[in-house]
Formats: C-alpha cells, structure tokens, sequence
C-alpha cells in the first residue's frame, strides 16, 4: 500500500505530474475515441506533428515559455487543419494525402526553426517535455483545455457521434457537418498541445489513442468506450508514474508503455472482439 | 585587475573580428567554444579559428553539417577535448579526409572518473548511491589506462580545473607550433600570458572557496559537468540527471534530489546553461532551496553573455556560486 501511495503523500511534483496526467486521461480520450471511430487514429499522430513549427517558433519569441509555445503550437495546428480540409474540398487530392503532405512540411519547418536557434538539445524538450516539471501555469493550462474539451464535446456529441456512423446523412439533414469536423480537429488540437506540455509532442499522441484503442475491447457503446478509455488512461498514468518513481524509468515513456501494456492485454483478453473471444466464441444463448 | 581584464577581453575580441577578415593565416577548427577561446588567445592574430559547437551549443548531441565537414578538411590544425567528450570526431575526421593534425587538448591531463568527485569530498550521503555504483564500476578502467577510448567512464569536462587548462594551453600552443613554426615566439608569448592569467584566476578561486563556510559547499546543478572543478577546489556538486543531457530524469531521480536536498539542507540549486529549467524550478519550489544564477559548463555564452571567454566564465560561475553559498 505504501508502494502505491507514499510517492504521491511525500513529493509535491508527483502530485501535480498525477493531477497533470488524469486531466490529460479525462480530456483526450474522448477525443482519441472518436478520433479512432472516425477511422481518424493516425490523423493524432500527423497532427502532433503538425504542431511543432508553432511551438517551436513559440519557442524562438520567447524561449521555454509555456504562453508563448502553447499559442504557437494551437495556430500551427489550426492552420494545418483548416488547409488540409480547404485542399481536400477545393482539389483532388484526398484529405489524408493532403494531411500527410502539409503535416511532413510542418514537421520539417518545425525542426529546422529549432534548429536554427544553434542549440539543438531545446529540440529534446519540445519532443519529450516532463510531466515531473509541471509547475502552477502548465497545470492551469491542462485543466482549462480538460475542461473546454469536455464542455464541447458535450455541446456536439450527437452531431458528432452521427459524423462518425453516418457523415452523409448528417450533411444531408444538418448544416453541422463541417463546422463539427473542424470543432472536433480543434479540440484534436488543443488536447495534443496540453499533451505535449507534460509528455512531449511525440508521446502526446500515445495517451489520445492508446486508451481508445484498448476501450474498442471492452465496450460496444460509445459511452461505454469513453468511460473505459479514460479510466483505462488514468491506471496507467498512475502505474507509469509508480514505476517511475521505483524502477527509475523516464516518466513520459512509462506511462504510454502502461497504456501500450493494457492494450495488449485488451487485445488478447478483452470482452468485445479480442483474440480470446474470436478463439473460444461463446454460445449464442449465453452471451 | 578588472582594466587588464577588459583590455585582454577587448584584445582577443579584436583578433577575432581582424582574423575573420584577413588571408593567409593558420586555419583552426576548435570543436567547441571554450576550446576556441583558448586557441584564439594561443594563437592571437597568427590564426583564424573555427569554432564547430557554437556558445549556448551542446557537444553531447551536436550532429555535423556538411559545411563543418568542410571547415574540417580545409584545416591545418584541429583541437579536439578528449577524453571521450567528441563521440563524433574521428567519424567527422575521417569523413572529411582532412589532413589537418589534430591535437587532443586533454592529453595528459590526468582523467577522473564520473562521480569520483563526490566520493573525494567525503560526501556519503546514501541519495547518492546509484552515483557511486557507477563511478566504481567504472573505476578500474579509467585508472589502467588513460589514454583509452572509454566513453562514458571518464569525466571529459576537464576544463572545469584551471589546472588542467595550464595543460590544456601548453598542448595547444605545442600543436601550433608544430603546424607553423615561424610562429613559435608569437605562440610562446602569448601562452605565457595566458598562464600567468590562469594561474591568477585559480588562486582566486581557491581563496573564494576557502572563505565559503564548511556546512555550505554542497551545491545542485543539473548537469554532471562539475566533477574536476569540485574534485579541484573543494566543492561538491550533485545532479538530478546523468552525465549526458540527452537522458531523461525519471521520478526516482528527482525524488532521490529531493530528499537529499531535504536531508542535507541544501540551499542553492543552480540552472545551467543547457539543461531543462523547469525541472530545477520545481526540485526548487518543492525544497525552498534558493535557484542560484547561471552556470556555464560546456559551452561559452554568446559575445556579450557574462561567459564570452574562458576566464569570463570561470569567474562568472565563481561570483554565483560564492553569491548563492556564502549568504
């Protein structure tokens, strides 16, 4: 028991690295939920990257500044939204093509303006910041965004859960179709930004869609996979912070092994679809 | 003292700004600023210096450009640390087919191996243990052979101890000569001077040092560069990370910081110059220890930073470090 707890009772930076995480756990699960139903998983992963000219030219202003870096990082993101969809609409190319293409530019520019500023190990934390240094600001900051993200997701939920089962319908009823879309890439956004604060840009991502993935397995019902995600997202942010904290891992990649850990068993074990349940189908009177 | 300083500051500025310009000179790459500064004040306006890690810049992750690699190949001398501090060098060297010669500023300085520092100052706290392990487990190695090609296992910062930049100037002013012996007088002159100006600043430090306090010579920086300055002069400097600043800190470190700070009523911790701030704001708001000003380790600071040169630096880190110890 004391294993569990006295991390958390003795250290003041382990509670706010453990308030940091579950608010991310509570704000971008949802997200990576219906990221995932909208067959948008890999969508996170571009847009992470995305982000990371804005911040780093946050970055450039007004060095490890959290103001600075979160507003770059939030516009570079909307930018690369907003021309992927304006491409995807206006022209040929598809909306993943035209993602793929305008996230690797960002990415590029990204690393070279950091580049540039002549000191190359900055780069490290912008790609892997630490959720053990999470002062008052960075927190402030991950609860607003928890907070707007829960706040609008309930404000849009049904136009959005029919985006994800049926989109043609709902443009053909509703005018809701686009604006909900773009609504939902900014709060993909705003989420991956908060990530990035305590995880970095690279592992920000892992948090979004690792618990989404590992829901798929255990509920049918979408309120079902956001309840799942995100309490499947707070136990490992807390196991990861414990082995951190016992084992000597590095924070950042501890917590998104757990959550890769209860996936793969959610893979093997879990109730709706997994490995086990294909291998020994349960009789159709019982289930 | 402060005049002689500006106009020797004032002089190496001078020759820095004249060498750019002019042809003909002895081209020298340095692999980094604090080895730049040195050359420059050896070879004054006989030489015209590269520098390939620039100030604010870190040797532990520096990727070569190809127009390093250039700079490389059109050298007559290249200064390189040693020590194992350049994992890139031999590569960027043999990459370039430079015919340059290299001259390894650190040979025979007499290597320390990580962490030994700590155990010399009698510092036994047991936060310390994964320190230790390291440092004996590497112990034996670092001492049969010194010339070896252990990364990881010797501490190359040797440039913290005045002493050994002493050594340092006599290698680099030997490596000059060799590649321009027209040169010899110029360079023996200026190493000289140079010396005498070592020689002050070490006794400074060592009197700065000895009016600290002995309960408060124990300080928290977060980068492991420290260990020939406090091996040297009587100081103790522990860390939150590793040696290499591309390791991440993980919650057993910090708390591991945290409780001995704690324990042993630490009240300065110090921000260099490279490694993440806002861990050490945090280890600080936590402690109540007092965020010390900037050290500089690896690198020089930028022209008109409080660390343009190497003397600049060492007396820059000495003013906060008595600032924030001797209170």
């Amino acid at each position: 028991m004391s294993w569990l707890v006295d991390p958390f009772t003795d250290f003041v930076f382990m509670q706010r690295a453990l308030l940091g995480c579950l608010a991310i756990s509570l704000g971008a699960t949802p997200v990576g939920v219906f990221l995932m139903l909208r067959r948008m998983s890999l969508t996170g992963d571009a847009m992470a990257h995305a982000i990371l000219p804005g911040a780093a030219v946050g970055y450039l202003v007004a060095g490890l500044n959290l103001g600075a870096m979160t507003i770059g990082g939030v516009v570079a993101g909307l930018i690369v939204a907003v021309l992927t969809g304006a491409v995807a609409r206006f022209t040929a190319l598809r909306e993943d093509a035209s993602l793929a293409a305008f996230y690797l530019i960002s990415l590029a520019l990204g690393v070279l303006l950091v580049s540039l500023k002549g000191s190359n190990v900055d780069l490290m934390h912008v790609l892997f910041g630490t959720v053990l240094a999470l002062d008052n600001a960075a927190l402030i900051l991950l609860c607003a965004i928890t907070t707007v993200t829960l706040a609008t997701l309930a404000l849009i939920f049904r136009p959005l859960v029919l985006e994800c089962a049926d989109p043609r319908f709902l443009a053909s009823v509703s005018r809701w179709s686009g604006p909900v879309h773009f609504i939902f890439l900014a709060l993909v956004v705003l989420n991956l930004v908060a990530g990035f604060q305590a995880l970095g840009t690279l592992m920000a991502v892992g948090i979004m869609i690792l618990p989404a993935a590992t829901a798929r397995f255990w509920a049918t019902s979408i309120s079902g996979m956001l309840i799942v995600a995100a309490v499947s997202a707070s136990i490992a942010s807390v196991f990861g912070l414990l082995m951190s904290y016992h084992a000597g891992l590095p924070s950042g990649p501890a917590i998104i092994l757990s959550a890769g850990c209860l996936y793969l068993l959610s893979l093997g074990f879990g109730r709706v679809g997994s490995l086990f349940t294909r291998a020994f189908p349960r009789p159709h009177l019982d289930a | 003292m402060i005049t002689r300083r500006l106009l020797l500051i004032s002089a190496a500025a001078i020759s820095f700004a004249s060498t750019a310009l002019a042809e003909g000179k002895l081209k020298v790459v340095a692999t980094f600023s604090i080895l730049g500064d040195l050359v420059a004040q050896v070879g004054g306006d006989r030489v015209e210096v590269t520098t390939l890690v620039g100030p604010d810049g870190d040797a532990h992750v520096y990727q070569p450009s190809p127009a390093d690699a250039q700079g490389v190949a059109d050298a007559a001398v290249i200064v390189a640390n040693g020590l194992g501090f350049e994992g890139w060098m031999d590569r960027l060297v043999e990459a370039s087919g430079t015919a340059a010669t290299v001259v390894i500023a650190s040979n025979t300085v007499t290597p320390i191996a990580f962490a030994e520092a700590v155990e010399e100052a009698g510092h036994d706290d047991h936060a310390d243990e994964h320190a230790d392990e390291h440092a004996e487990e590497h112990a034996d190695e670092a001492h049969d052979h010194d010339h070896a090609h252990d990364h990881g296992a010797q501490d190359p910062h040797a440039w913290q101890n005045v002493t050994n930049v002493a050594i340092y100037v006599e290698n680099i002013a030997a490596g000059l000569t060799a590649a321009d012996p027209e040169g010899a007088a110029t360079y023996k002159a200026n190493a000289t001077a140079y010396l005498a100006e070592l020689s002050v600043l070490d006794a400074d430090i060592r009197a700065a040092v000895a009016a600290l306090p002995a309960d408060r010579r124990t300080i928290v920086t977060s980068h492991d560069s420290f260990g020939y300055f406090a091996a040297a002069y009587g100081l103790t400097f522990v860390s939150p990370q590793g040696v290499s600043t591309e390791a991440e800190a993980s919650a057993m470190d910090v708390a591991a910081l945290i409780t001995q700070i704690r324990d042993a009523g630490i009240s300065a911790v110090f921000v260099e110059n490279i490694a993440d701030p806002r861990l050490l704001e945090q280890v600080a708001s936590e402690t109540g220890a007092k965020i010390g000003g900037t050290l500089f380790s690896d690198a020089l600071s930028g022209p008109d930073g409080p660390a343009s040169t190497y003397l600049a630096m060492m007396r820059n880190n000495l003013t906060q470090l008595t600032a924030a110890l001797g209170s």
